[in-house]
């Protein structure tokens, strides 16, 4: 089978087809990789001890940032919406505003770029690691899944921490904003609650929680697959985890406009 | 028996593995040698299916393991132990966790026959009492051990070591070589094994298989390899300098 070398002018076809062709391979591993650990969560035997381990690794080392961050968050909003208000003679709505900037949009993704950034990265480096020193070999070896072990347990760890995250931050942050509002600027402590609990509805918490789950099982997917299909050496390593974290944190946000959109 | 038919196996341009033939009799030691950087590494990793070829088989009792998949490949990994040239231990578990993992997840036993196995396998190799410690803080050379003794611990029927003893010193070196015997002598497994240990190697060996330019070069006793006419093996095992190129 000899092949005919192909006309100049056709080379660039030639490349932009390769290239989505390996394009759409990718896409197709990173997908098939996804339903595999869906179908180990489903099927016995459950790793409950891998599960705990995981959210320690990924809820529990996420906390001090997360207090950090939804506190700050909290008073920037209180500060930055307070001074808006005002122009229009209505700061009584401080509450409601904080409130819902924190609930549907802030606190979700905010909580999962910084979950990202502290745990994610940690897990594909550690399963980076994993596969280029042979452990996850070794597992596939010992007719053990490897999927079963690191990934079905963080994806399952994702689901529960990142609402949990979330909800933290959310009341973190509103406490934030009382501290601003109320605390430094002088705003009466009922206007900020009373107005909030008036204008703040379930189904903007619920928002909020798809948000924050599905953040969960994104987060959790991209650093596995990244750390599970690493490239050579500790150079390997260092540019899955990158690409784990830029990927994470494009696909919270590109897929919270979606769910904004879809969202009541 | 494990039969290799043909292995052929190219990463890129790199021709590695040309076409290998390979018959390893049960309950026999083979040991491959060769170059380093030959694919020696790389024809293991096909025998326990972690790399597919271009093309051959390798039969395992008359099962083709380059065309297995999910659970049947499982079944013939379960009668494996690997030892991998790295070691391959978990980090995040201790010694004796790394040992009693396929105990626990494999066989399934109960803690304490775990315990009680973990125990001796860790003595067998002659770690006792280092059990508690984690991979990393340990000697090159006891990782090498806790890998054997996590390969064995499950009484496997097929075990392939990659380079089970390099980096040791000359006296683990002969404890290892005879711990192996030993366990042989008791178990019947197969073993392939993959080393650069010469002369040592030649005392365990049933067989001895030359791995050269991706194709055995010469296979047979260890006293017949060591009589060998042939110059590849003889500068092998002499370890004799290479002459430069085209000269
Ligand atoms: N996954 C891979 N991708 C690309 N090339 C590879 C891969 N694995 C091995 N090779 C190449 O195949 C060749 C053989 O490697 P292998 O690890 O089998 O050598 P070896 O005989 O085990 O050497 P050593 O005795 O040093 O361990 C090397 O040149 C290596 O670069
Ligand atoms: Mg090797």
């Amino acid at each position: 089978m000899t092949e005919r070398p192909l006309p100049l002018t056709l080379r660039p076809l030639d490349a932009i087809g390769r290239w989505a062709i390996a394009v759409v391979e990718a896409l197709g591993r990173f997908g098939t990789f996804l339903g595999q650990a869906l179908g180990t969560i489903l099927t016995p035997p459950f790793k409950f001890w891998a599960f705990v381990d995981r959210i320690h690794y990924i809820g529990y080392r996420s906390l001090l940032i997360i207090l950090l961050t939804g506190g700050f968050t909290g008073m920037v909003l209180g500060l930055q919406v307070y001074f808006t208000l005002v122009r229009f003679g209505s700061e009584a709505y401080l509450g409601p505003a904080v409130a819902l900037s924190l609930i549907r949009e802030l606190g979700p993704v905010l909580a999962a770029l910084m979950v990202t950034g502290r745990a994610g990265s940690a897990l594909t480096a550690e399963i980076g690691i994993m596969r280029i020193t042979e452990q996850i070999d070794a597992l596939t070896v010992m007719a053990l899944s490897p999927i079963r072990y690191l990934v079905a347990p963080s994806i399952l760890a994702g689901l529960v921490t990142f609402p949990l995250m979330t909800a933290l931050f959310d009341a973190v942050g509103i406490f934030g904003g009382y501290l601003v509002g109320v605390e430094l600027l002088g705003l009466s402590q009922g206007t900020y609650f009373g107005e909030m609990q008036s204008f703040v509805d379930l189904s903007d918490i619920m928002t909020g929680f798809w948000k924050s789950l599905s953040f969960g099982v994104i987060v959790t997917w991209v650093c596995t697959y990244k750390g599970f299909t690493v490239g050579h050496g500790a150079e390997g390593v260092a540019k899955a985890t990158t690409d784990a974290v830029v990927l994470s944190s494009v696909l919270i946000l590109v897929w919270d406009y979606f769910m904004g959109t879809v969202l009541p | 028996m494990i039969k290799v038919e043909r292995l052929v196996k190219a990463f890129g341009r790199q021709q590695v593995l040309r076409g290998l033939d390979l018959d390893v009799a049960t309950g026999s030691i083979t040991v491959v040698i060769g170059r380093s950087g030959g694919g020696k590494s790389v024809l293991l990793r096909h025998l326990i299916g972690l790399l597919r070829p271009d093309a051959g088989r390798v039969l395992v009792d008359g099962a083709d393991v380059t065309r297995l998949h999910g659970r049947a490949l499982d079944e013939v990994r379960r009668r494996y132990g690997v030892v991998f040239q790295g070691g391959a231990l978990f980090d995040s578990m201790t010694c004796a966790g790394n040992v009693a993992f396929p105990l626990r997840e494999k066989l399934r036993l109960r803690a304490a026959e775990v315990a009680t196995r973990v125990e001796a396998a860790l003595t067998q190799v002659g770690l006792e009492g280092m059990g508690s410690k984690y991979p990393a803080e340990v000697s090159g050379g006891m990782r090498k051990r806790v890998a054997i003794a996590r390969a064995l611990v499950t009484e496997p029927e097929i075990v392939f070591f990659d380079e089970p003893t390099t980096g040791l010193d000359p006296i683990l070196v002969n404890t290892i070589h005879h711990l192996i015997l030993e366990l042989h002598r008791k178990l019947r497994f197969t073993a392939v094994m993959v080393s650069h240990e010469i002369p040592e190697i030649f005392e365990i060996a049933d067989t001895v298989a030359m791995l050269h330019e991706g194709r055995i070069a010469e296979v047979g006793p260890p006293a017949v390899i060591q009589a060998s006419p042939n110059p590849v093996v003889r500068q092998f095992i002499r370890g004799e300098p290479e002459r430069a190129e085209g000269a």
